[in-house]
């Protein structure tokens, strides 16, 4: 067929085409917008509810989650993520690679010293109000790596966590149960407090001058940040 | 040093049998300290260097496959495990005891490059000084840590400072030449495109990659320390499923089973291997598919067709392997001689669902080809960058489909045989491109190989008579090796070889159990193949390196 000539239909009949909608519709008056709930408001178009609760329903149903992948469970949470379980079915399947742009932050793995004061400064960049589930074992207590020299003994050591999905690696279906049940709390509005942790970011100077800190007063700035890791006093 | 073709043709046809290596080390050697594997000797701690030279270039052993450090009462103790590339069976230890007092022993960094990121390692946890080394830092542990926490004396109760060092503001003037205007930039530790939780240094000049410095330990889990603590008979196995978490826990699981079983001296039984061999091949193809949807992640950008590819076929390999073992990921199913049980009733139904697997591969492999490797603009992005060649990866201890992709025939499935392989048809993939496409393409190809070995497995477990269906070999309920036995054993891990050294002291737990990372030895390299790249291609040859943070970091 050559492009410089009109099409045969559309050269005969300049009326929109309407097959498609008709036979959608079917007879009678069009229904396409009714609902259940539509039904159960009757004739008003109104819906009365408070505007913090109305927020919360969307929050909870608009998750960001943050792309944030540290150890072995991070392979089961790709899975949530990916074809088969797919986690956007639940209103929360987007990563987002930058903290700024997330709601909500997976914890998945084990925290090492090493990485605590990061993860500390990945969450402060997270925008109010943030959610943070904890997945598996390590991020409860340290899991399998408990009694290790290095890792800290659950996420909760550092930041305040609203759900913990037990397990190592907890199933993809059970990290979407905890999704859910966050969601669930998000619409209800609640979250855990924010209390002070026992490993925070403070300054150097700030610390009190135990012998610690006097042999490391020459490698580190008075300004800069540290956490300080009692591993005596934990659990 | 001679070229990687003659070097090949000489070493291929000597054997350097244990009365030339006396010969060859002399009287520098102190006194004989065998180990189950391979001769060792014990040298004094300023030869170290002239011993390796002269085992490299002379002996032809040109693989430092370990360097184990671990301390006694009386006395620090560095091992180098060497090897050589043309036939690993061709084991030799050199042992450096150092004092107590003053544990400082000479730097095999020149003879070896991969000694560098080794013996930081040693420093930093076992806290043997090395002298004359080019960059002695800490590796695994932040820079402010007290102590080195696999010597005798460490209190893990004393409290520890870490900095979270900032930079003030993110460009700034590189201080390695005032005329350049170059850029400093961290990538990582929580970057989409690190694997998990590397962090790479980078200084750049414009868009080319000036230096890098990749930044390990932010996944550090004491791994070794862990498997010191357990008991050998249960309470070691679950940990090497974490250590390489992408799947290939069976393959994990092996390295430690192997070296356990030489160490008791375990025979297995050959039905166990069959299934041993199948499961852990079923593992190498769901980690290789991780592999190639990540790294078509990193080169496309977002989460994008192939990926979603990827992990449907990786579903499907999990579901094999859950009805298997019982789990999606963390397996736990090998035992010490033998695995935990059969395979799942109905046999026939679990065979056929794994046959149903092998048989949709070969159109999902096109499938692939077509989107992946057949694709113009992967292929400008991958040929030519990220070139590691191959005396590079000898010399950074490179190994499994990154040194394979060089062109270095090396495979412990074929050449330092183990389970089942040698009885079956299958062969080791090489490619000579070098680049970031040839370990693409020598993955894929691998899963082809995989899935051979898979099906010859099958035919077997499917003919095996029912009454001699043995899973197990009479394993002792608490294994206490005889004391002072030291072994080094590695088998072929997804990533490449996977060895762990174990000392007993006569008791049921291990006195050093040291693990030998692949990624760990792939990782470093990562320097010589990015620099002068562009960036984008930093982050393509990092995914190609197909790193796992857990191993890296142990």
């Amino acid at each position: 067929m050559s492009s410089d000539k009109p099409r045969q239909d559309i050269y005969d009949s300049t009326a929109p085409s309407t097959d498609t909608r008709e036979a959608r519709m079917g007879a009678g008056p069009d229904d396409r917008f009714n609902s259940k709930l539509r039904e159960a408001f009757g004739a008003s178009p109104f819906i009365l509810t408070k505007f913090d609760q109305f927020m919360n329903w969307v929050r909870g149903n608009s998750m960001f989650m943050l792309q944030f992948g540290i150890a072995c469970c991070s392979i089961e949470m790709i899975h949530t993520y990916a074809i088969k379980h797919d986690l956007d079915r639940f209103g929360a399947g987007v990563p987002r690679a930058s903290p700024r742009q997330a709601d909500v932050m997976i914890v998945p793995g084990t925290i090492v010293s090493k990485f605590g004061p990061r993860m500390k400064r990945v969450y402060d960049q997270m925008p109010e109000p943030k959610f943070v589930v904890g997945m598996g074992s390590c991020t409860i207590s340290g899991g399998p790596f408990q009694e290790g020299y290095n890792v800290v003994k659950g996420a909760e050591e550092i930041i305040p966590v609203d759900i913990h999905v037990p397990g190592c690696p907890p199933r993809p279906e059970a990290l979407i149960y905890g999704v859910a049940k966050l969601q669930e709390r998000i619409r209800n509005g609640e979250t855990s407090p924010v209390v002070v942790k026992p490993y925070e970011l403070e300054q150097f100077g700030d610390l009190p001058k135990d012998e610690l800190v006097q042999k490391l007063a020459d490698d580190i700035d008075e300004e800069d940040l540290v956490m300080r890791y009692n591993w005596a006093d934990s659990p | 040093m001679s070229t990687e073709l003659e070097r090949d043709q000489q070493e291929t046809g000597v054997e350097v049998t244990e009365d030339e290596l006396e010969a060859l080390i002399g009287d520098r050697a102190l006194r004989r300290d065998d180990h189950l594997n391979a001769p060792g000797f014990v040298i004094r701690p300023d030869a170290v260097q002239d011993v390796l030279f002269d085992l490299r270039d002379e002996g032809g052993f040109d693989h430092l496959s370990c360097l184990t450090a671990q301390q006694y009462e009386d006395r620090y103790e560095s091992i180098y495990h060497l090897k050589k590339y043309a036939d690993p069976t061709q084991e030799v230890s050199v042992v450096v005891p150092t004092s107590v007092d003053d544990p400082v022993s000479q730097s095999a960094e020149p003879a070896f490059r991969t000694a560098d990121w080794h013996e930081r390692e040693a420093f930093d946890l076992v806290g043997i000084d090395y002298e004359g080394h080019p960059d002695p830092r800490r590796i695994l542990l932040p820079e402010t840590w007290q102590g080195h926490p696999l010597s005798k004396d460490y209190d893990q109760e004393q409290p520890q400072v870490v900095t979270l060092a900032e930079h003030a503001n993110p460009i700034q003037p590189d201080h390695h030449d005032e005329e350049s205007d170059t850029m400093f930039l961290n990538i990582g530790p929580h970057h989409p495109a690190t694997h998990g939780v590397l962090h790479v240094k980078t200084v750049l000049d414009g868009e080319t990659v000036v230096d890098i410095d990749p930044d390990v330990g932010y996944l550090h889990r004491c791994e070794e320390q862990m498997c010191q603590q357990g008991t050998y008979r249960h309470q070691i196995m679950p940990y090497p499923d974490r250590w390489d978490y992408v799947s290939a826990g069976l393959l994990n699981e092996w390295a430690y089973a192997r070296t356990a079983e030489d160490l008791a001296d375990i025979e297995v039984p050959e039905y166990a291997q069959i299934i041993r061999t199948m499961g852990a091949e079923l593992c190498r193809i769901a980690s290789h598919f991780l592999a190639l949807g990540t790294f078509c992640l990193d080169v496309y950008g977002d989460f994008n067709a192939v990926f979603q590819y990827s992990f449907r076929d990786r579903e499907v390999v999990q579901d094999i392997l859950e009805d298997l073992t019982g789990q999606r990921l963390m397996f736990n199913y090998f035992r010490l001689g033998g695995v935990a049980w059969d395979l799942p009733e109905p046999r026939d139904e679990f065979i056929e669902k794994t046959r149903d697997f092998l048989d949709e591969l070969p159109a999902k492999i096109t499938e692939y080809n077509n989107l992946v490797t057949g694709n113009e603009i992967f292929q400008v992005r991958c040929n030519d960058t990220g070139v590691l060649q191959p005396d590079v990866a000898k010399d950074y201890g490179c190994t499994g489909p990154v040194a394979r992709a060089s062109g270095i025939d090396y495979d412990l499935r074929r050449d330092d045989p183990y389970g089942y392989y040698e009885n079956l048809e299958w062969d080791v993939i090489t490619r000579q491109g070098c680049d970031n496409y040839a370990r693409v393409l020598c993955r894929m190809e691998e899963v082809e190989e995989s899935a051979k070995i898979i099906d010859q497995c099958l035919d077997l477990l499917e003919d095996w008579p029912e009454d001699d269906r043995e899973i197990q070999a009479n394993v002792p309920r608490t294994l206490k090796p005889d004391p002072d036995t030291e072994v080094y054993r590695a088998v072929e891990g997804a990533k490449g070889e996977l060895g762990i050294y174990i000392r007993s002291d006569g008791t049921d737990k291990p006195a050093r159990f040291k693990i030998r990372s692949p990624c760990f030895h792939n990782l470093s390299a990562l320097g010589e193949i990015s620099e002068g790249d562009f960036i984008p291609d930093l982050i393509a040859s990092l995914g190609s390196l197909d790193i796992v943070l857990g191993e890296v970091d142990r």
